[in-house]
């Protein structure tokens, strides 16, 4: 019921945003939902069924190559092109998932990483896709029919209905026997098979849909930042990126990806305006040393440790509550004894 | 293609090779010995580089002279890390563990370029500048020193393991944490000294590259992922596996470079890696 | 035709033979013990029924069918639940959940998954932990949660690994109360015990293992009567 309310204010207060704040705000905005929806994609793999994968950023470019490719060699409408791209990595993710789920832990994340990696080094060496050098977005034709726009603030709706779109497709599975399932998958796979969960066709499938929406989101990027290149869209900083953000925010649960984005994006932000120019990677010491004070003392996240602190409080009421009933029996006890 | 060209690039391949086992013999220790995969064990080997180029461009000591120092440096840095934060992971979920290690290499590589920029350094005219032509085949003095090198401590761990009480402690915990406790054996000491000994190998493959090789910051990064290629060719937790590996891993990364250019040397060997999780998980020697 | 039907099953791992042509049968309903002592390969022999390993020859046909050699949920399907030595529940789940997610292989609907579930817990005695954490139950608590689980995907055969192992007395009793329960409902119970005093008791029939051979079968009386039994567990000390 709380999660309800704040969700509803998130949302009014997301839309009511645009209005209160100037343009260069606006784009730090536009980042935070961008992460956040990718983040959201992940978690329903890495979060949700327990795939630690660290090569997402692969379906990340794939979207964005897939969209732009379309688009700058034949012509074809970015509407569509975004929607192939998730189709293509949908289909690129059945490799993916043949290759690495037999793979347990470790392994499977360093596949992950083996996997993705090629796929930057094939797009860096392919000359049609522009190699090395990238790709450029068309400007000529603007408007929403060929989503490309000269102020921010349609950006800004593109992504939130992204985001949203990709909070109601975790929220659907969530509720449904695949949420069930894939928790299953994540806490003991043995025992889901025996209970008659074909573990290898769900993690796929929590890896497909997982891909789909993330190189939506690849798409959408190419589209507002007009450029892409291997190193901007299939990097595995970003792949890291991606988990991170719905591991900080909390593993496994709907808003944790959100919550990450925010605070992350806030962090780059922050130790760039202050640190980055000098070149001297002061922000990347405070980043890593985020990602390690997280990995160490709060791997469930915000959310997780706001959940155990509730349980906490919870749990000393409930103490305390015992201890007043047992003192008040005790001293009835005792004037009944006297 | 000449029968020379061939010999020349299988001898840089082995020689290469040879350093890449030194490196992944640490990492192969460390997650033999624990279970640990150490995505930071590049920057072991990026501080034994800047190490040795700080003490001979300061003190014009030449880096054969002072490996035997960075080699303690790194032992005690690595002991160092393991007890200040590997330790607080060990029965963390795989998540924690990843990113832990991957939360410190970052952090390392941030640190370096914080200290000493990104500019590319190199060791010119140590002890060891030059060629020198071996039957007939034309090799850096660098690289052939440093393959001697890698051999001569590769050597030395594999004695350490097998004929010491300390190494034989050591490899009773890799094959059975709760049975070495049992006989005595402090699992806590065990994890340090695994970790100082990663260290320290992948501190001295540094040294022995540094007089060959650029010096920069995110330089580990060049090097992690063959270590890892390596470990799992060889069988996580196997040592003679990682040299085996490691010499196989050199000779098919420059012979694949040979065959289909440069740029695709990291590709073949990401398929290399890919084609053994897959088929053969354990590795030519590894236990599970 | 009996239910379960074990045929000349042999499992070996590279040079180690762990079962050497074990043959036995269950009928529907009845509750059949597996004991030997360690090592005998009676593990093993349950990971093969249920899918977990595939046998190295033999066959074994559920109620007609063989299903040797196929993979654990295709055994699910067909009719082999099981429990395993640690409880195994779903930790980031309240028991009914890990009840429901059971039951969720013959209908994909929650909400009626989520009354199948309470009817399962209510069988074994669980109902008031419905809302609760799986992981904040006990360890006799979480093996009964499994056992619901189990059962949730309506089997024609339990197998049940070691569910009394490390119980107290009375903790013994209300295991065994729970297994006649399950024959009563029409269920084939095939259970590895090392507590004889809870399994022999009940059993219909008891198989005992040896060294990966099977060395007696009958009833429990018979069995117990046996001397290649007796030096079977009094030779290995």
């Amino acid at each position: 019921m709380k999660n309800y309310h704040f969700a509803i204010f998130t949302l009014v207060a997301a839309l009511l945003l645009p209005a209160v704040i100037d343009s260069s705000h606006l784009n730090m905005a536009i980042l935070v939902l961008m992460a956040a929806q990718v983040g959201v994609a992940w978690n329903m793999v890495g979060g949700y069924a327990g795939q630690v994968s660290l090569g997402h950023a692969a379906f990340y470019g794939i979207g964005a190559y897939a969209s732009t490719l379309l688009l700058v060699k034949f012509g074809v409408n970015p509407w569509i092109g975004v929607l192939t791209g998730g189709v293509v990595a949908a289909l690129l993710s059945l490799a993916f998932g043949w290759s690495c789920f037999r793979l347990k832990g470790h392994y499977f994340a360093m596949a992950t990483i083996a996997v993705a990696e090629l796929v930057q080094i094939f797009f860096t060496e392919w000359e049609y896709g522009g190699a090395a050098v990238g790709l450029y977005v068309p400007l000529d034709k603007p408007g929403w029919l060929w989503m490309s726009f000269s102020t921010k603030l349609p950006y800004y709706w593109l992504a939130l209905g992204l985001l949203l779109l990709t909070l109601a497709a975790n929220w659907w599975i969530e509720r449904s026997y695949l949420g069930y399932y894939f928790r299953a998958i994540k806490d003991e796979p043995d025992a889901a098979r025996s209970i008659g969960i074909n573990i290898a066709r769900y993690k796929q499938i929590a890896l497909s849909v997982s891909a789909f929406f993330t190189a939506i989101g690849g798409s959408l990027y190419a589209q507002k930042e007009i450029y892409i290149d291997p190193n901007s869209v299939l990097s595995t900083a970003l792949s890291i990126k991606m988990a991170l953000v719905a591991i900080l925010g909390g593993v496994g649960t709907l808003f944790g990806p959100v919550i990450g984005a925010v605070i992350l994006t806030s962090i780059e932000e922050f130790t760039r305006i202050f640190f980055g120019g000098t070149g001297r990677g002061t922000d990347v010491i405070i980043y890593a040393s985020l990602i390690i004070v997280i990995a160490v003392f709060y791997p469930t996240g915000i959310i997780g440790w706001m959940r155990s602190f509730r349980e906490r409080r919870a749990a000393r009421a409930d103490a305390s509550r015992q201890i007043a009933a047992h003192a008040a029996s005790a001293s009835t006890n005792n004037g009944e004894a006297a | 293609m000449t029968t020379e060209i061939l010999l020349q690039t299988l001898a840089s391949g082995i020689l290469i090779g040879l350093i890449y086992a030194l490196v992944a013999i640490g990492l192969t220790m460390i997650f033999g010995v624990m279970d640990i995969v150490n995505f930071a064990h590049g920057e072991f080997l990026m501080l034994g580089m800047y190490s040795s180029f700080w003490l001979f461009s300061l003190y014009a000591l030449d880096p054969l002279l002072t490996l035997p120092l960075t080699v303690i440096m790194l032992f005690a840095f690595g002991v160092l890390l393991y007890r200040l934060v590997i330790v607080r992971i060990i029965n963390a979920p795989m998540l924690s563990q990843i990113f832990t290690t991957f939360g410190i290499m970052i952090l390392l590589r941030g640190v370096a370029q914080f200290f000493w920029k990104s500019d590319f350094r190199s060791i010119e005219n140590s002890s060891v500048s030059g060629t020198v032509k071996l039957v007939g085949i034309q090799l850096g003095k660098p690289q052939l020193v440093a393959g001697v090198g890698a051999i001569v401590i590769t050597g030395l761990i594999y004695f350490f393991l097998n004929r010491t009480r300390l190494g034989a402690a050591l490899e009773a915990t890799a094959s059975d944490k709760e049975a070495a406790r049992l006989m005595g054996i402090d699992s806590h000491k065990m994890f340090s000294l695994a970790w100082g000994i990663g260290a320290a190998c992948a501190g001295a493959a540094g040294v022995l590259l540094a007089t060959f090789f650029p010096i920069f910051p995110d330089v580990g990064a060049n090097f992690i992922l063959l270590a890892f290629v390596v470990v799992n060719l060889g069988g996580f937790g196997s040592v003679t596996g990682a040299f085996w590996a490691g010499i196989l891993v050199g000779v098919i990364e420059v012979m694949g470079g040979l065959l289909l250019g440069p740029q695709y040397k990291t590709a073949i060997v990401l398929v290399l890696f890919l084609g053994v999780l897959m088929f053969r998980p354990q590795g030519l020697m590894g236990k599970a | 035709m009996s239910l379960l039907e074990v045929h000349q099953v042999s499992k070996r791992f590279g040079g180690l033979t762990a079962n050497q042509d074990v043959s036995f049968n269950v009928d529907a309903g009845q509750v059949v013990g597996l004991i030997g002592p360690n090592g005998a390969g009676k593990t093993t022999l349950f990971n093969c029924v249920a899918g977990y390993f595939a046998p190295s020859a033999g066959s074994i046909m559920l109620s007609g069918r063989n299903i040797a050699g196929l993979p654990p949920e295709a055994c699910a399907k067909a009719g082999v639940a099981r429990t395993f030595q640690v409880a195994r529940t779903f930790g980031s789940m309240t028991a009914c959940e890990n009840v429901m997610t059971a039951a969720m292989l013959l209908q994909h609907n929650v909400a009626r998954a989520r009354v199948a579930a309470l009817q399962w817990l209510a069988f074994v005695n669980l109902e008031r932990f419905a809302d609760k954490p799986a992981a904040s139950m006990t360890i006799s608590e979480q093996r009964r949660l499994a056992v619901a689980r189990a059962l949730a995907i309506q089997p024609s055969i339990l197998l049940m690994d070691e569910v009394m192992a490390g119980l107290n007395p009375s903790e013994v009793r209300l295991a065994v109360d729970v297994v006649l329960k399950i024959r009563d409902s029409g269920i084939a119970c095939l259970i590895v015990e090392h507590v004889l005093e809870g399994i022999m008791p009940i059993a219909d029939k008891i198989v005992v293992l040896d060294r990966g051979v099977k060395i007696a079968e009958g009833t429990p009386q018979q069995v117990s009567n046996d001397p290649h039994v007796i030096t079977a567990y009094l030779g290995d000390e």
